[in-house]
């Protein structure tokens, strides 16, 4: 088993992935320019890398309780183009949290890219709680671009919580969420976004909720500044006895500009689905309330921000 | 002590130059507890936002503690101690009501303190400290919130632009109270309500009464407030209740 060891910037990207200030505690898997750099099993977590392509499968025994699973990955090369395909198995009623993230140091004129392919198969009654961050940082001249691919299967009675959030440095991002929920199975999703520069964010769900009481909610804020783009797409289809909600809530400043596209799909006379969308500058009486208070516009309209994507 | 010298401020409708404070000059001393007020329209909160800044005056001065602020933003003026609380609370997405308090304090001030604020205002300070300022609150919530906020800036000058407006007459009596108590505690700044409610009324040092954008009286409680009784500048709750 490699050892961890990872430079400063590799250490500073982990930590603003992952809030991680040093190895954590439970099962992990580092990976740092393409290389595993360190891995963690424990009594009731898994970590196998797959024979036939590049990647992990990540295997939580039922009933495991309390547990989390961190699986940071850094780029700190230049010209680095990956796919990792990640797979997580969680077994009947466990509860588990799972950090993966993905940062990118790009100080060379070369093309850094990840594209991660996640997939998790909740059995019934697991809970999960996923949380992925993506952070970009470097002066090069090379892109830094993140392609996130993520599937969720789950099965009756089991729920997912998803949050996810990009707010620094990525260049270019295509991220797609597919997942089927099942009978009683509830999936919730948190995305938080901030584009600037001339970065492109595409944004697409599908979410299909199969099964009687399955529950899907997918809430999307983002703030595209500078001259940036962002398009999210997110629909949902319902195929039974089920209850969807979409919102896409959005910023622009400067001359970013957004595209958003809930779709809804009834296929079932008892399916309630639901979708909300806004998109809009700052509401000048919010910066005129903070100046009020003392802040200057520039302060303000950071506050209204921070707060907006917290 | 906040002075106003020639204050006019207009606006263009279809070609027409519309005057909605008209040459109008007045002084608020220290410390004092002063009611504006007089009949819809007639410019009370242009008023109010010519002193914090919001809006600039088209012609005249504005003077604080005789410095010039006229050209001063709302920033500088929020700074050198002008305090605003407006008709119609600001909300937002994802600000808390502790955020809204530290930001008003300038200063990473502590949930306990934080907490005294809203205790001021007559709200159970562990229920609302991490909400968020947004449409889950009531209209008296967020109006209370926003006094909160006024009052831990610690101003010279603190303005209330129609505290009473948009609430329920439940939350309008304990406004009422909040008033009564700053009235008796706040002796070291100034403050500036407009309102048109005669119990706010009858605890000013001074009342300013606006109409057609020009001060048409000034005076003490006994000297202006019984010719105002039973107009639409001092309504009694009750009556409130009847207009609405």
């Amino acid at each position: 088993m490699p050892k961890v060891q990872l430079d400063e910037i590799q250490r500073r990207l982990i930590r603003e992935i992952a809030d991680l200030h040093d190895i954590p505690v439970g099962a992990y898997n580092f990976r740092a320019n393409s290389k595993l750099a360190g891995r963690n099993t424990t009594a009731n977590i898994d970590i196998t890398s797959k024979e036939d392509k590049s990647g992990i499968d990540i295997r939580v025994k039922p009933g495991t309780k309390n547990e989390s699973v961190h699986i940071p990955v850094v780029i700190s090369d230049t010209g680095i183009n990956e796919t990792v395909y990640n797979d997580f198995y969680i077994g009947e009623n466990a509860d588990v949290l799972i950090v993966a993230g993905c940062g990118i140091d790009n100080c060379g004129s070369q093309n850094s890219e990840h594209d991660g392919v996640h997939r998790f198969f909740l059995e019934k009654g697991a809970h999960v709680r996923y949380v992925e961050k993506h952070y970009g940082s470097g002066d090069g001249t090379g892109q830094r671009i993140l392609n996130p691919v993520t599937e969720a299967y789950l099965e009756e009675g089991a729920s997912m919580e998803m949050e996810m959030e990009q707010i620094k440095g990525v260049d270019s991002t295509v991220r797609s969420t597919i997942a089927k929920v099942g009978k009683d199975a509830k999936l919730v999703v948190k995305e938080r976004l901030m584009t600037h520069g001339n970065q492109t964010a595409i944004s697409t769900y599908q979410i299909d909720l199969d099964e009687e009481g399955a529950n899907g909610d997918v809430v999307s804020r983002s703030v595209a500044r500078d001259n940036s783009y962002q398009k999210f797409d997110a629909k949902i289809t319902g195929n039974a006895p089920c209850h969807g909600h979409t919102e896409c809530d959005s910023i622009i400043m400067d001359n970013g500009r957004i595209l958003a596209v809930p779709g809804l799909e009834a296929n079932d006379i008892d399916a309630e689905l639901f979708h909300e969308a806004a998109i809009g500058k700052i509401a000048g009486d919010q910066l005129i309330k903070l100046m009020t208070l003392g802040l200057s516009e520039a302060e303000a309209e950071e506050q209204i921000i921070n707060g907006f994507l917290r | 002590m906040l002075e106003l010298r020639n204050v006019s401020y207009g606006v263009a409708e279809e070609g027409q130059n519309i005057e909605i404070i008209r040459d109008l000059s007045l002084i608020i001393e220290d410390k004092k507890f002063v009611v504006i007020t007089g009949p819809n329209g007639g410019g009370k909160s242009t008023l109010a936002r010519l002193i914090a800044g919001v809006i600039k005056p088209t012609s005249g001065q504005i003077l604080l503690d005789g410095e010039d602020i006229t050209e001063k933003s709302i920033t500088e003026r929020a700074r050198l101690g002008i305090g605003f609380a407006f008709q119609q609370p600001v909300k937002f997405k994802g600000i808390r009501v502790i955020d809204l308090l530290r930001i008003a304090a300038g200063k990473q001030i502590s949930v306990s303190q934080a907490c005294n604020y809203l205790s001021e205002v007559g709200l159970c300070a562990r229920d609302y400290i991490e909400r968020e300022v947004n449409s889950s609150l009531s209209g008296g919530e967020l109006k209370r919130i926003e006094i909160a906020t006024v009052m831990a800036r610690k101003t010279k000058l603190t303005v209330f632009d129609e505290p009473e407006a948009g609430i329920d007459l439940w939350s309008f009596q304990n406004l009422i109270r909040i008033f009564e108590k700053m009235r008796e505690e706040h002796k070291d700044s100034s403050i500036v309500i407009i309102s048109h409610q005669e119990r706010i009324l009858n605890i000013a040092d001074e009342i300013i009464v606006i109409a057609d954008g020009k001060i048409s009286r000034t005076g003490s409680v006994q000297e202006v407030l019984p010719a105002l009784l039973g107009t639409e500048a001092a309504v009694d709750a009750c009556a409130r209740l009847t207009m609405e």
